[in-house]
């Protein structure tokens, strides 16, 4: 505690009493006193004669900023920098702005006010006062209702001050000191030393980050695949003497897999030649009873039996149990699935070599179901 | 529905103040109260209309009814029967609430029985949802249905922030012109009329919020059965009229009450409480009129006398009303604290 004084300070059991308190302090022309309570009172603005607050002003500042910033920026960037039509809006929807704008006009005002508060009218770094750690800041933070005029203030006299206080029927008067410390502290935001840091590390950064993402980023390795061989569309290519960048296949080449169906348009010929690779299994019948009930149920029915299930919005099939069916060769019924037949598509693409051969084979169990030979009984 | 919208907000206002158990209102309650009274009179007001249902909404006309598919299937709502029980039940419930509520604030002038705020209460608590309802529905059955095929799901809540900040309005004006002229309780101070500026403030933009959110969904859904509604405002002179609505009942009075000042400068108040009665009774005209007149606004002395008509109404009740009951509860217990508030 150093010799020089901050306030005097008075406290109060009730309301009433300060806010009379308040009252004839203002009268007598101090300016410089505040009044400390534990909640909001009622009254006291009018009571210390306070002048509505400045701080509306900010908001109303930084809330119509806000409005400037969010319609310029978004009609800037949608409406002339990079004009955009989205679900056959204008380049300026307005009311599509509005939501945002409304948003950021909140959001700025708060922050504006709130930290224009916090950093101007609190000074919030300097996070030191004299009435820290006094009795009187302990009462009027718990239940008691306390007064404190500055010793800066104009009319101030130690002597009359603490009569007034004492005539007001404060039950504690008493003065606070600076403390020692907070006299010789000095802010250090200020000095030399931390604003040259505060210079350098922002020149670092800028530099650091300029060469990262100009240079360091386009070394060797990150190309950024900018240079590529590649064929663009609608522009000629320098690999091929003609300029195009694709060539057609060599006449009857055949890709690798893709060897072509030998019997096409000969299916007695594929009745003739092509056997069956499986030998009925339960593995392989229960795939072609899948793949059948999938590709070949809808038209020829569950039990082959022709009835369709798209209840004639499409031609009927022929019955699979008929004799001429029962007696063609596997080959033979493996050629219209490849090629189809009347109506009849291909699935050659539907399915593969091995699920029509299987497919072929659950057909045969189906025929066998309803046309038993004997050495089935 | 202009003369409806005071009264509706002022019974409103009442049940609020009683359920929330507000404070510096009580002194002005009973302007509240005498403003309900012209829901006594809405019904007189709307016989000319049920006379002319014909003319007015066309799904009352069963014959347009068979040949739309639309207004077929709305039907079971949209009928004359089913109309006619619905106002009439709305009316019902209304003029009730009303009744019991200022019988109930009235016989304490007399007899200072506390527990008659307490039974206030319950009742505003129990009106309180039945008041969302029958706004609501009375707002899409009287002036959605004029357009019957088009249809807002926010639109009783549009009529409600208009309901609430006419009846607001009106009273402010009422509160501010009498305590001018000497004729009020002492001790109204500029507190008072800082919450009553404050409370038009922000019903002002409750307004602007709702009206936007309704048009900003129409606006980007883009469905021609809804958007049709806005179309018809936005053609001809009604272009203009819109335009200029949107400055009247929100621009001017945002920025005319936004500072501190201004909500406690009697004069400001009562010359915008005026200017936001009449920006009320354009969003009404805004909401019925281009139904039957859709080439333009129709200005003459049909709308201007209605216009006359209704403020003269309203203020032909209150004073009748006001001439036989005092202006303030005087046998409310929280009489004392409203006076004395103090922000």
């Amino acid at each position: 505690m150093s010799e020089k004084l901050y306030s005097y300070t008075a406290l109060f059991n009730t309301p009433d009493e300060i806010i009379h308190a308040a009252k004839v302090i203002t009268e007598k022309g101090y300016t410089k006193f505040d009044v400390n309570t534990p909640y909001p009172v009622h009254g006291m603005d009018n009571a210390m004669k306070l002048p509505p607050s400045k701080l509306g002003f900010v908001t109303l500042f930084a809330g119509l900023s806000g409005i400037i910033l969010a319609l310029g920026t978004m009609g800037w960037m949608m409406g002339i920098d990079y004009p955009n039509v989205i679900g056959g809006k204008p380049f300026f929807p307005l009311p599509a702005f509005i939501p945002i704008t409304f948003e950021i006009t909140v959001l700025l005002a708060t922050l504006t006010t709130v930290s224009t508060l916090l950093f101007f009218f609190f000074k919030l770094p300097n996070n030191k006062h004299p009435l820290h750690d006094t009795n009187y800041i302990k009462n009027v933070s718990s239940d008691k209702y306390g007064i404190c005029i500055e010793a800066i203030d104009p009319i101030f006299n130690e002597v009359q001050v603490k009569d007034l206080l004492n005539s007001l029927h404060a039950f504690v008067v008493e003065p606070v000191y600076f403390d020692k410390e907070e006299l010789e502290y000095k802010p250090k935001i200020t000095e030399p030393k931390f604003v040259a840091l505060l210079v350098g590390v922002a020149i670092f950064v800028s530099i650091s980050t300029y060469l990262h993402m100009n240079k360091l980023m386009y070394v060797t390795p990150f190309n950024w695949m900018e240079k590529q061989d590649k064929s663009i569309a609608q522009s000629p290519s320098k690999y091929f003497k003609n300029g195009s960048s694709m060539l057609k296949p060599v006449e009857r080449s055949v890709a690798r897999g893709f060897i072509p169906y030998q019997f096409k348009d000969k299916p007695d010929d594929a009745g003739k030649f092509l056997v069956n690779p499986l030998i009925p299994d339960n593995d392989n019948l229960a795939l072609g009873k899948n793949k059948f009930n999938i590709y070949c149920s809808p038209c020829h029915g569950y039990l082959a039996e022709g009835d369709s299930r798209l209840r004639g919005q499409f031609p009927n099939p022929p019955s699979l149990h008929s004799e001429k069916v029962r007696n063609w060769s596997d080959g033979r019924i493996y050629h219209v699935i490849v090629e189809g037949q009347n109506v009849m598509p291909s699935y050659a693409y539907q399915l593969s070599r091995e699920e029509r051969w299987a497919v072929i084979n659950y057909i045969r169990v189906l025929q066998r179901s309803l046309n038993a030979k004997e050495s089935d009984l | 529905m202009f003369v409806t919208s005071i009264g509706l907000g002022s019974l409103f206002l009442i049940a609020i103040e009683y359920v929330s158990g507000a404070v510096w209102s009580t002194p002005f309650r009973r302007i509240a109260e005498i403003l309900a009274s012209l829901l006594l009179v809405v019904p007189i007001l709307a016989i000319p209309i049920y006379f002319n249902i014909h003319e007015i909404y066309h799904w009352a006309h069963l014959d347009v009814v068979a040949n739309d598919e639309i207004l077929k299937h709305k039907s079971p709502y949209l009928n004359q029967t089913f109309f006619t029980i619905r106002i009439v039940a709305y009316f019902v419930i209304w003029i009730l609430f009303y009744f019991l509520i200022t019988r109930n604030s009235l016989k304490q002038d007399v007899t200072k029985d506390q527990t008659l705020t307490k039974k206030n209460i319950k009742l505003s608590a129990f009106f309180i949802p039945l008041f969302a309802i029958t706004v609501t529905f009375s707002a899409i059955d009287w002036m959605m249905s004029l357009e019957p095929h088009w249809f807002s799901t926010i639109y009783g809540v549009y009529y409600f922030a208009g309901t609430f900040l006419s009846s607001l309005a009106c009273i402010t004006f009422l509160i501010v012109y009498f305590h001018e002229k000497g004729m009020f309780v002492k001790g109204i101070v500029t507190d008072h009329y800082y919450s009553f500026g404050a409370l038009l403030y922000g019903f002002i933009n409750f307004w602007a919020y709702i009206a936007f959110s309704q048009y900003m969904l129409i606006w980007y859904a883009n469905l021609p059965e809804e958007t049709i509604w806005f179309l018809n405002r936005w053609e001809g002179s009604w272009l203009i009229f819109s335009i200029v609505f949107v400055f009247i009942h929100f621009i001017i009075p945002f920025f005319a009450l936004v500072s501190q000042p201004s909500k406690t400068n009697g004069k400001r108040l009562k010359f915008m409480s005026i200017w936001i009665l009449v920006a009320h009774f354009m969003d009404l005209y805004f909401l019925v009129m281009p139904t039957f007149s859709p080439n333009g606004v129709s200005l003459g002395w049909i709308e201007l006398g209605f216009f006359l008509l209704a403020f003269g109404i309203v203020f032909l009740v209150f004073s009748v009303r006001a001439k036989s009951v005092n202006l303030i509860p005087i046998g409310d217990p929280k009489l004392k604290r409203g006076i004395d508030f103090r922000l």
